[in-house]
């Protein structure tokens, strides 16, 4: 059954599927930064959304923008490092966005993920092509604009899907943030790992609609 | 490649209970502060205060340099992980005295973005900040771009500066100042011959083939300038210098420094000494005089086996703050 908006209480069991989701994907995670990085993105993702699981589980949100909020804050406050950093501002300045909005739906969908960008590129300072996050997001953010007057199903299915192409772009590149800058061309071929947990979180949340 | 033991608990606990047990050390003179804060117990009202911190992991660094002229509080994060924001604020907080806080750390996107987010914090708390970012790693970026170079084994001599500093000048601008030029008159490069491991999960935190070694390569196994068979020690010597005295700063005929010969985790106390019999030489052939040598293991990588060297080019005012006495776990001075 595809939904065409989620309540409050369906945003909160998304968000726990996200959770879910990133968890079970450590080791892909982990593979994935090992290859171009220190190899520690995955646990730092799975400490995060851990304790994201945690906050969610207490519930007590008045509004959808305090449940996303809460995500990002328990991921910014457990985990350190670049990725709490970015994945932390990611779901609060994108949940920030969604005040005062009653449900969420294709709308909210591109209105958080344009904030999610705006928020990163402020706190990381990458842009398109130097092989982060954003390479993910920025296609993502794009595609969800172009759908925000649909179905939630398809404009979830279709950020996935841009996602997932920004994330192999991202195979391509050469870093100019973090470790693997330092790699050079030594990092072509391999995707971002930043990317890809994007492209989880999208999907993830893509699957629950469909559910 | 075999794993190597570990003699620890949870694998997921190792940053939390390390820094129980550095608190420990300290025998009263620090505690842990927040979530993950250490900072001296008995700071002065009125005191500039140094504030030094990153990943834990590393040990003894960031955290194990707080102490008496040395670092007035660290704020720790996870292994190889920079401290998330609220524990940057804690600690900035309980090391405040009213004259304001300098961050000195590393320069990792993940530490200077977490870090710029507990100023952030902190200047809603009406606490000024200000931040030295430390980039002594020559092999990590060309001269032109030092903003884009790695902070390794330098930041000890650095701190130690900055720590004696914060305990003398009484203005945070004169200890940006001070700060300053002691990173501005430091050079490192390191060489890896083999990589540590993630305490987690046992695996190595790079792959580095056997019998070869990374020139320039960086703590975490980071690219250096190239991948060679490994030399000896007496061979070794001279190309790391070539790279330091290759870099923008000029050491010649009639300069003063300090050399620092660090090993990264499993390199001997044995090599470093070798490496320096073949060092001081090396350096007196360029009219080079080593007024103080450093020779430990205080800026590691769990069992990452290498070292590097550092030097710091002192003038007058650098001097007198090296020959302040300084006390903490990870180093200390008579």
């Amino acid at each position: 059954m595809s939904k065409a908006n989620l309540t409050l209480d369906e945003v909160v069991a998304m968000l726990d599927r996200v959770a879910d989701k990133i968890i079970a994907s450590e080791p892909e995670l982990s593979e994935a930064d090992r290859n171009i990085g220190d190899g520690d993105h995955g646990l730092g993702m799975q400490r995060g959304l851990t304790a994201a699981k945690e906050k969610l589980a207490e519930g007590g949100f008045p509004s959808i923008d305090k449940a996303f909020m809460a995500v990002g804050t328990a991921m910014m406050s457990s985990m350190g490092g670049a990725s709490g950093a970015i994945f932390g501002t990611l779901f609060r300045a994108g949940g920030k966005a969604l005040k005062g909005q009653g449900v969420f739906d294709s709308a909210g969908l591109a209105t958080f993920l344009q904030a999610a960008v705006q928020g990163v590129q402020d706190r990381g300072k990458a842009e398109v092509g130097d092989k982060t996050v954003v390479d993910a997001m920025v296609p993502a953010a794009e595609k969800a604009k172009g759908t925000s007057e649909g179905n939630l199903t398809e404009a979830l299915a279709a950020a996935a899907d841009a996602a997932e192409g920004g994330k192999e772009a991202s195979k391509d590149m050469v870093a100019k943030f973090g470790r693997a800058k330092t790699l050079g061309d030594g990092a072509v071929g391999h995707p971002d790992a930043g990317a890809l947990s994007f492209t989880i979180i999208m999907q993830a949340m893509r699957d629950y609609v469909n559910e | 490649m075999r794993k190597t033991p570990k003699i620890i608990n949870d694998p997921n606990a190792c940053a939390a209970e390390l820094l129980d047990g550095l608190v420990e050390a300290y025998d009263g003179e620090a505690k842990k502060v927040g979530a993950g804060s250490i900072v001296m117990s008995d700071l002065p009202d009125g005191k500039v205060a140094l504030l030094v911190g990153g990943g834990s992991g590393h040990e003894p660094i960031y955290h194990g340099l707080v102490g008496s002229n040395m670092a007035d509080g660290a704020a720790c994060g996870d292994i190889f992980a920079a401290p998330p924001p609220n524990i940057v604020l804690e600690a900035t907080q309980a090391v405040d005295r009213g004259k304001g806080v300098l961050y000195l750390y590393g320069n990792y996107a993940g530490d200077v973005m977490n870090f710029d987010m507990g100023a952030e914090l902190a200047d809603d708390e009406d606490i000024r900040v200000e931040t030295v970012l430390i980039w002594d790693d020559v092999a990590s970026a060309p001269p032109e771009r030092k903003e884009d170079r790695r902070g390794i084994a330098g930041l000890v001599l650095i701190v130690k500066i900055a720590g004696a500093a914060a305990s003398t000048v009484d203005s945070l601008d004169e200890l940006v100042r001070v700060t300053t030029k002691a990173r501005d008159n430091t050079r490192s490069v390191g060489v890896a011959v083999a990589a540590g491991s993630i305490p987690a999960t046992g695996e190595p935190t790079f792959d580095l083939a056997e019998g070869m070694m990374g020139v320039g390569m960086g703590i975490h196994g980071e690219k250096g300038v190239r991948v060679d068979p490994l030399c000896t020690a007496d061979e070794m010597a001279p190309q790391l210098l070539d790279i330091v005295f290759g870099d923008d700063l000029e050491f010649g005929d009639g300069d003063e420094v300090i050399l620092f010969i660090n090993s990264l985790g499993a390199t001997t106390q044995m090599e470093l000494l070798i490496l320096n019999r073949a060092i001081k030489p090396l350096l007196a052939a360029k009219g080079i005089k080593v007024y103080d040598t450093v020779i430990g293991d205080i800026v590691t990588c769990q069992e990452m086996a290498g070292l590097s060297v550092s030097l710091l080019k002192l003038d007058d005012e650098l001097k007198k703050y090296w020959d302040m006495p300084c006390q903490s776990v990870g180093y200390s001075k008579m």
